[in-house]
């Protein structure tokens, strides 16, 4: 059994991966010992390389492997404009859309009472420093339509109150929704925001 | 173990990767938390939004345990919330209330029903406020903090009653009140279901309630402040009367 020590070392913090257990885990690391050449020791490489250079961006709080990320040091990006999403995942869904050309500023959460998560736990106070120091005309608040994402929408528009334009995304249809498959709060918020055609 | 009801929900904790655990206000099992599985995944994201009125199962072994819940919605409230400041933090300040306040498994139907029609009350916002007042008397009262405003504590008059006993929750009248009149707190209207619910009365009445709950309620139940939502709720609430 000494002989699968690493390997059952490996399986077990492979099954600590989002969507692994243990059987996937033990699955997917007999696909890498099988591909090795191929795909383990690349994997293994760059693996090892993210982890000693991947960081948080110090401005926004995007992932990178520098301490200002790319979109914060591109300064055709500076079109005054912030857009404020949960996390990473979700700004990363914003550039795959490609429309959005202005700067991110990633929250790491949502308010919430019962978790004891407070504006200071958010980089709130940060957001509004860099209200004042980056010279911006709108903040865009990209958080989810969820009770919890639409209160802490709601806590920073009072902060921004007077001192920026302050806008939300729009809620409704998505694209490709079918009405008979949307929930009933969907439908009333697209119905509330309808526009002619 | 295993019955059908139905609930608000108060809160959704994440549980591991895909399921979640709930915390429902039911009609005839009182507060009750259950698992849910799959209630972190996108496809219950909708559904499992707090306030939402829900059809639910719950079924576990034995009664001690945790259980699981089965949910179908009724009702969802989050979608006439979302866009308006003070009803969303109505919303957050009712769920975490009675998530904090109310004692797991004890049955309060008629605090189950009150709880109901003020959710319902949301869209309202120029009368949620008085409604809210309206029902933390009733969890005070459900709980055993319960103010006793029909009669002067000193003297048992019915008439004239403006203070409220720091000490007792009674109120006090103000012949009785006599010399100790600075050291009662002012009884507004709205707490005496008289006046006519103007907005400055209910902003006193929430400051009065805040009081019985941080003196009285947080110690007993060992909480070191009352839920922030409801310091949010009162803040927005405040900043409109002022306005």
């Amino acid at each position: 059994m000494s002989d699968t020590k690493d390997i059952d070392a490996l399986i077990e913090l492979m099954a600590k991966l989002p969507g692994l257990g243990p059987r996937s885990a033990r699955r997917a690391v007999l696909h890498l010992i099988r591909k090795r050449g191929l795909l383990m020791m690349p994997l293994a490489d760059q693996m090892g390389r993210v982890a000693s250079t991947a960081r948080e961006c110090l401005n926004c709080g995007n992932v990178g492997t520098s301490d200002i990320c790319d979109i914060c040091s591109d300064d055709r990006r500076a079109n005054g404009e912030i857009c404020v999403v949960e996390d990473v995942a979700d700004l990363w869904a914003m550039e795959r859309s490609g429309v959005f050309k202005g700067r991110y500023h990633v929250l790491g959460g949502t308010l919430s009472a019962l978790d004891s998560i407070g504006p200071e736990d958010l980089g709130i106070p940060r957001l509004m420093d860099r209200v004042v120091g980056e010279t911006i005309s709108e903040v865009i608040l990209a958080l989810n339509a969820t009770i919890d994402g639409q209160t802490t929408a709601h806590y920073i528009a009072d902060q921004l109150e007077h001192q920026v334009s302050v806008t939300t995304l729009a809620q409704g249809v998505p694209i490709g929704g079918e009405l008979d498959y949307l929930d009933d709060g969907t439908i009333s918020a697209a119905l509330r925001a309808r526009k002619k055609v | 173990m295993e019955w059908r009801d139905q609930g608000v929900l108060l809160s959704v904790r994440k549980h591991g990767e895909g399921s979640a655990i709930v915390d429902i206000l039911t009609q005839e099992h009182g507060r009750h938390s259950g698992i849910i599985r799959g209630g972190a995944g996108r496809r219950m994201a909708p559904v499992l939004q707090l306030g939402a009125r829900l059809d639910v199962a719950w079924r576990a072994r034995l009664e001690a345990h945790l259980g699981a819940f089965t949910v179908e919605p009724i009702k969802s409230r989050a979608a006439v919330a979302l866009n308006d400041r003070l009803a969303l933090a109505g919303l957050n300040a009712v769920c975490a209330m009675a998530h904090v306040t109310l004692a797991e498994r004890i049955a309060c139907p008629q605090l189950y029903a009150h709880t109901e029609r003020l959710l319902d009350l949301l869209p309202q916002t120029d009368l949620f406020p008085l409604a809210y007042v309206q029902w933390e008397m009733q969890v005070l009262q459900e709980i055993g903090f319960g103010l006793d405003l029909e009669s002067c504590a000193v003297t048992g008059e019915i008439e004239d009653l403006i203070y409220i006993s720091p000490k007792s929750g009674r109120a006090v009248s103000r012949q009785g009140a006599g010399e100790w009149a600075d050291r009662l707190l002012p009884l507004p209207d709205c707490l005496k279901h008289t006046g006519t619910g103007q907005d400055a009365d209910v902003l006193a009445g929430l400051q009065v309630l805040e009081f019985f709950w941080k003196s009285k309620v947080a110690k007993q139940l060992d909480l070191t402040d009352m839920p922030s939502a409801r310091a949010r709720f009162v803040d927005i609430f405040a900043r409109q009367v002022s306005s």
